[in-house]
């Protein structure tokens, strides 16, 4: 009984996994920026009260909310080609499909944060002259992020966590990498073990720093302003 | 422009079915499992005690943090070797995810018992009930009810997430529609359907969710005194 | 002199390094009536809740019915096992300043639950026992109601019911009006009087001067987490010897008596 593990041939591709490593970041870093941008967009349009901008805002937050991650991956990796006059890339699919997941998810993230801005600081701004537009810059928003940050944060976890899917098309990051070595050296139980622990070690500090972040803002919160 | 034909998809529509079966039936697994496992994750972090405590938090933290993806790798190329023992796609999926999920819903039940006023805890100690009779007769009914439109969403994500185990050839709705894809070389209208059901279904679950919200909302038993 | 039914020697709570009670003695004979007054943050709370032990006496010894509770540990603390606490608890009923009453039980099902849980009493017994609880305060009319649909005169009435349901022998009172609109203050009062004329043993905290006047057999006026001064009502409410006595009792006599 007893299995024998050995962590020397993990080690001896530590190259390729950290090549892998680098694909993680990468597909990590273009989804975060589109996500949260795009989410940030159709945040603000489902806040609007005009018709036009909030009913297709509406209807993508819940598409892309009730259907799962790799279904809108796999759509974009196979689907998609057959409308288009140009070749999707895994990464393409892949970033597209975690995109706009993350946009639909971090938009109700926005709008929450935004309505739970009280009236009174709407008012206090627009008696001082200032547009919609300009009050939403300089007084709601920066009040709201800060509101937001867990939530965000937690968003970039869940980004992070999502970018393994990308290995399902192929997509060179850590997990896919991982699956390449496992099947030349017969060594699943070390790769996998070494992968998951790489992604806690890397993620945890994170997940705790979500935590302080709500903790701190609970502590704001009950002290009122 | 590109011809739909929905025909060669309607054709496979027994597949579809039997897919959509299955994705439920390892939905339903993991939440029989994840449920009560949950609980008792959740109530031996709460319990104060560092043996029981200390574990049970690295579960949650470590479950909650890396990809569920990675961990599926894990527990059906890897569990497998190490314990000596056949792993079907359907019983690694089934492990991962009622494990994956309970770490979940156990944030889902410490958040709920934490909400119960202190002055439950003390009315039920001081009428002479020990700490686990006060825990299942007076604070855990309330907690529970405060619990539920977390424990929906939780359920949700649930569904989701089982798509991954498509990755582990699991004939799962989305596997079927992989493979219908490549069978007709249809995989726009293919891959188009199987979005759509997941989104009607997960839709029709998030209404009654919603439903029986405003049900427990309206009743007579409220949470306020 | 009879056999005390709690007995308190040198009693002290402190919660981290704040000293909250200091050296507490107090021996509570059968039948008495005890209010204890004092400013808010004096301890009173505190003081009440060591005798159910929902907080756990820092020092000092609390005997009940003659028997010592607790056992001595290390370092001198007593310690106390779960058991001895929820059997003590039985005997000590607590009525809380906000009520407390369970939101997911109908006023029926609080007073039973205690009975059921706890004694094991069936569930006929137990419904016919709290009924007559109910009726006691005047609330049999409504023992389907859950708490949300009662007045907050009623849910304390009901609490009150709930500690009753268990044979206490000692009864618990921490402000139970404070919380009450002052239109309702009366039907409470109402019911604890009712259980004074039955010659129960009681510990109340209250702000309520004159009712304090009228019903206790005793008044402790706490101050700095000491008794600073006790004695009968006549001595403590009407004649009080200490000057901190003096000016609290000054401040409050604005609005009550
Ligand atoms: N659980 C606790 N932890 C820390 N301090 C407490 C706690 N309970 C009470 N105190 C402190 O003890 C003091 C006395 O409180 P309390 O007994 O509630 O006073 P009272 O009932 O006379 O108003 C207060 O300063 C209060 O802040
Ligand atoms: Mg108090």
């Amino acid at each position: 009984m007893g299995y024998q593990w050995n962590f020397a041939p993990v080690f001896e591709h530590a190259d390729a996994l950290l090549y892998g490593a680098v694909g993680t970041l990468r597909i990590f870093a273009i989804c975060l920026v589109l996500g949260l941008s795009f989410g940030l967009v159709v945040g603000l349009m489902r806040y609007s009260r005009r018709r036009l901008l909030n009913w297709p805002a509406t209807a993508f937050v819940e598409f892309f909310r009730n259907t799962p991650v790799l279904v809108q991956i796999l759509w974009f990796y196979f689907a998609l080609p057959m409308l288009v006059p140009f070749e999707i890339s895994p990464l393409m699919a892949a970033a597209l499909g975690i995109s706009l997941n993350s946009a639909a998810f971090s938009a109700e993230i926005f709008r929450g944060g935004i309505q739970s801005i009280e009236p009174g600081q709407w008012e206090a701004s627009r008696a001082l002259g200032m547009t919609g537009l300009q009050a939403m810059r300089r007084i709601i928003l920066p009040q709201a992020i800060r509101r937001m940050l867990p939530a965000l944060t937690n968003r970039a976890i869940e980004i992070f966590k999502m970018s393994t899917l990308a290995s399902a098309v192929a997509y060179v990051e850590l997990l896919q990498q991982g699956k390449l070595i496992a099947s030349l050296n017969f060594n699943p139980i070390e790769v996998y073990t070494v992968i998951a622990l790489a992604f806690f070690l890397f993620l945890y500090p994170l997940v705790r720093a979500t935590y302080a972040l709500e903790r701190q803002m609970a502590r704001s919160d009950s002290g009122g302003d | 422009m590109y011809r739909w034909d929905f025909a060669p998809v309607l054709a496979n529509a027994d597949l579809l079915l039997q897919g959509l079966v299955n994705t439920l039936a390892v939905t339903g697994t993991a939440l029989a499992f994840g449920i009560p496992l949950g609980l008792a994750l959740a109530l031996a972090r709460l319990s104060g005690r560092r043996l029981l405590a200390w574990p049970a938090g690295f579960v949650i933290e470590f479950f909650r943090t890396t990809p569920p993806l990675v961990q599926l790798f894990w527990f059906f190329f890897a569990l497998p070797v190490l314990i000596r023992v056949e792993m079907t796609p359907f019983m690694a999926s089934a492990l991962t995810f009622s494990i994956q999920s309970s770490a979940f819903f156990a944030e889902v039940f410490r958040g709920g018992i934490v909400s119960v006023e202190r002055g439950q805890w003390e009315a039920s100690r001081a009428l002479g009930m020990t700490p686990s009779q006060s825990m299942r007769r007076i604070i855990l009914p309330q907690a529970v009810k405060r619990m539920i439109p977390a424990f929906m969403e939780r359920a949700i994500e649930l569904m989701k997430t089982t798509t991954l185990v498509a990755i582990v050839s699991y004939a799962d709705l989305l596997y079927q529609a992989n493979e219908i894809a490549q069978k007709t070389f249809r995989p726009l209208e293919v891959f188009t359907v199987v979005a759509g059901i997941y989104f009607v279904v997960i839709l029709m679950i998030s209404l009654l969710a919603r439903r029986l919200e405003r049900r427990l909302a309206v009743s007579g038993e409220s949470t306020v005194h | 002199m009879t056999q005390p039914l709690l007995n308190i020697t040198g009693l002290h709570k402190s919660f981290g390094t704040q000293q909250v009670l200091r050296n507490i003695d107090l021996a509570v004979q059968p039948g008495e009536r005890i209010a204890i007054l004092g400013a808010s943050g004096s301890g009173k709370s505190t003081f009440l809740r060591c005798l159910n032990f929902m907080e756990t006496p820092s020092a000092g010894s609390i005997e009940l019915g003659g028997r010592m509770l607790g056992s001595e540990g290390r370092n001198g603390a007593r310690v106390y096992a779960e058991k001895e606490l929820t059997q003590l608890r039985q005997r000590v009923g607590m009525v809380f300043q906000q009520f407390n009453l369970f939101p997911h039980m109908t006023a029926i099902g609080n007073v039973m639950e205690g009975l059921r849980t706890v004694k094991g009493v069936a569930p006929a017994a137990a419904r016919e026992r709290a009924m007559a609880e109910l009726s006691r305060v005047g609330l049999a009319d409504h023992a389907e109601q859950y708490p949300a649909r009662l007045s907050g005169g009623q849910k304390q009435r009901v609490a009150i019911a709930r500690a009753l349901a268990m044979d206490p022998e000692l009864l618990l009172f921490d402000e139970p009006t404070s919380a009450l609109d002052p239109e309702l203050v009366g039907e409470v009062l109402g019911v604890i009087r009712s259980l004074a004329e039955e010659g129960r043993t009681m510990l109340l905290v209250t702000h309520e001067l004159g009712f304090a006047y009228h019903v206790a057999t005793r008044v402790l006026f706490i101050a700095d987490g000491e008794i600073h001064e006790a004695g009968t009502p006549d001595e403590v409410v009407k004649h009080p010897q200490r000057e901190r006595t003096r000016a609290f009792l000054a401040r409050h006599r604005e609005f009550s008596l």
